[in-house]
């Protein structure tokens, strides 16, 4: 049964092309009023759940409800579900406003009222006035916003975005994940966001999915995808974790499993002995903000970061790493 | 040093000159695009220029000529007589039957290549695709004038279309249509039914290729994106999808209609024996030797080509682009 409070739920939804399974036996719950990322590699099969839902494809098997209305065999123009597109889909023979306006002309809202509302909604994407040039005279943020308007004046009841922060430059799409953050929290309309970004995803979602090869790897919190990932690939995909085999594991926590370790969670002391695990560096990289050490532990490739301004060790130093028991997360994927 | 790298310092950082003529004249194309720009463009300019507008004015100019009623003799003298000539009914006849023909021709054509062209360009693929050129085009390859004639069999009396007609037992239908004033006639090959037929039939490919290629460059997300605000199949092709084709359907209706204008060949071979301007520029230049009345004509075409393109612009065909 769909749950009523869900504003979105796939039941063992499959999604085939030929021989291709692009989504495999997915189970999802999206909550009514929550940002919900959908994170994985390209080809995971996150789009495909989108366009789903935005009703470009149907199911080959399962079902999908939309607060609690079966979306079965629903085209894409009887949904309450707006999209915006990667690639932002603007109609390049009408100006910005008739552009917003496109969904309401549509569905028969008077000129007047349209062309006003659309007017407010290029306010809330902060392009007051923009509304009499094409979308060919813009630059990729503005009609990344113009694309958010044009979704959003039609008050949908889930907004879909398709990696839509993708083409912009760093301090852009910076600015676009805190102000689409705060939109969704300002109108408390159901975002469901695909990304590649896993950093992205963590920062800007209150739950995220990853997905690979076309099934859910793991739903949860962003603390929970980041600090207790279930399985190997969540543990590699989400922050390049360390996966550690279970003859390592076994010797820290016991179990016969599979681990994580956060490469922030090593500490590394310049002695040659010690109680730690013993490692040589092989290379460092400065990122700013941090150093990434790629060391060899003793066959075991491992990374670590270091904060700036910690005390560097050098390229073929042998160093002992130490950790805290509790960072090192048991994964629950068989060994 | 290793050896690699004495190899590579011992190669010169500026290589010389391929040497020769054509090695020059590719530096020199290099350094001077716009030579390179005059020496390509400086034969079709000329071509255009000289041999095909040199023509067109002069055939304006005879247009403004008159010729003598009695000697036959033309007098290169300017004057709006042709013209006035061109205004009368049985002339006026001609033009508006040939005018009324293109139009229908135009619509007729758009409205059947549209689907063809739509699912050239957002279904075919691969194999597909290449049945689908070669389907268009292969019309192209065989003479016009066999496919005229291949008509006329085609829509004559004892042709097949009537046999066809008469298996269905829809003999009445055909007889019905032919008994009508103006379109009907003795049989489909010697009405205007007919060379409508073979009209559309033959301008065809042109105007399925430039809509193909108008709806090709229509991103399919676009369809999507309509779909999604809320627009029923029918909005989205009315709201995006003709917009977005249409300088592909006034790029192909521009073939069609003025081929339609200046044809002289179908409708001598299929239809009646009223005139269309290509047949009366054909008559008034040939045996009436009467220049500047057949030149009045070839202007026609070219007047109602300008006032359709400048229609066309004024209505937003272009916006597109």
């Amino acid at each position: 049964m769909a749950n009523m409070t869900s504003a979105v739920s796939f039941q063992k939804v499959s999604r085939h092309f030929g021989s291709v399974r692009a989504v495999d036996g997915v189970d999802l719950d999206i909550r009514s009023g929550e940002f919900f990322a959908m994170l994985g590699p390209s080809g995971s099969g996150k789009t495909t759940c989108l366009r789903l839902i935005a009703g470009f494809e149907q199911p080959t098997a399962g079902h999908i409800a939309i607060f609690g209305e079966s979306a079965d065999g629903v085209p894409p123009y009887r949904r309450n579900v707006n999209t915006v597109f990667q690639d932002y889909a603007l109609f390049p023979h009408l100006n910005v406003l008739d552009n917003v306006a496109y969904g309401l002309m549509v569905k028969g809202v008077a000129k007047a009222e349209r062309m006003s509302k659309a007017e407010e909604a290029l306010k809330l994407v902060q392009l007051p006035g923009y509304g009499g040039r094409r979308p060919g005279q813009l630059s990729g943020g503005q009609r990344q916003r113009v694309a958010l308007a044009r979704a959003l004046v039609n008050e949908p009841k889930v907004l879909l975005l398709d990696e839509p922060l993708g083409a912009l430059d760093l301090k852009l799409r910076e600015n676009m994940q805190e102000e689409l953050k705060l939109l969704q929290k300002a109108l408390g309309i159901t975002f469901v966001f695909v990304t590649h970004d896993q950093g992205e995803a963590l920062s800007m979602a209150d739950r995220v999915a990853v997905f690979n090869n076309g099934r859910v790897a793991q739903i949860g919190t962003p603390e929970e995808i980041y600090q207790k990932p279930q399985t190997r690939f969540v543990a590699d995909f989400v922050g390049s974790s360390n996966v550690l085999p279970p003859d390592f594991v076994k010797r820290y926590s016991g179990q016969n499993r599979w681990g994580s370790l956060r490469p922030e969670a090593i500490r590394i002391t310049r002695a040659t002995s010690g109680d730690g695990v013993p490692a040589r560096v092989l290379s460092l990289h400065y990122m700013g903000a941090a150093t990434r050490l790629a060391l060899d532990a003793q066959g075991l490739r491992l990374n670590a970061t270091l904060p700036a301004g910690a005390a560097l060790p050098e390229q073929g130093e042998s160093v002992v790493l130490t950790f805290n028991r509790e960072s090192l997360h048991v994964m629950e994927d068989g060994a | 040093m290793t050896t690699a790298e004495a190899t590579r310092s011992n190669l010169p950082t500026i290589l010389p000159p391929s040497g020769g003529i054509l090695g020059a004249l590719s530096d020199l194309f290099w350094r001077r695009p716009t030579v390179l720009l005059v020496v390509m463009l400086l034969p079709p300019v000329l071509w255009l220029g000289v041999v095909y507008l040199g023509s067109l004015l002069a055939l304006l100019i005879q247009s403004f000529f008159s010729i003598d009623e009695f000697s036959g003799l033309i007098n290169r003298e300017f004057t709006l007589k042709t013209y006035g000539e061109l205004l009368r009914p049985a002339n006026l006849d001609i033009i508006v039957r040939t005018v009324v023909m293109a139009a229908l021709v135009t619509l007729s054509s758009a409205v059947i290549a549209f689907p063809i062209a739509y699912f050239a360009a957002r279904y075919a693929r691969g194999k597909w695709k290449a049945l689908f050129y070669l389907g268009v085009m292969m019309p192209l390859w065989s003479s016009y004038l066999v496919k005229v004639y291949a008509w006329k069999l085609i829509l004559a009396k004892e042709g097949i279309l009537t046999w066809l007609l008469s298996k269905l037992h829809l003999t009445a239908l055909l007889d019905a249509w032919l008994s009508l004033p103006v379109i009907g006639g003795n049989s489909l090959s010697v009405s205007f039914t007919g060379t409508f037929i073979v009209f559309v039939y033959v301008w065809m490919p042109f105007m399925i290729l430039p809509i193909q290629a108008a709806l090709e460059r229509v991103p399919g997300n676009l369809i999507e994106a309509s779909s999604d605000l809320g627009a029923t199949p029918r909005q989205t092709f009315r709201n995006v999808l003709f917009p977005l084709a249409l300088p592909g359907i006034v790029a192909g209706s521009i073939f069609t209609f003025s081929l339609t204008l200046g044809d002289y060949i179908i409708p001598q071979i299929i239809g009646t024996s009223r005139l269309f301007i290509g047949q009366a520029v054909y008559a008034h230049q040939g045996t009436a030797g009467n220049i500047p009345l057949a030149a009045a004509f070839s202007v026609v075409p070219i007047v109602v080509m300008c006032l359709y393109l400048w229609g066309a612009k004024r209505m937003g065909a272009f916006d597109a682009l």
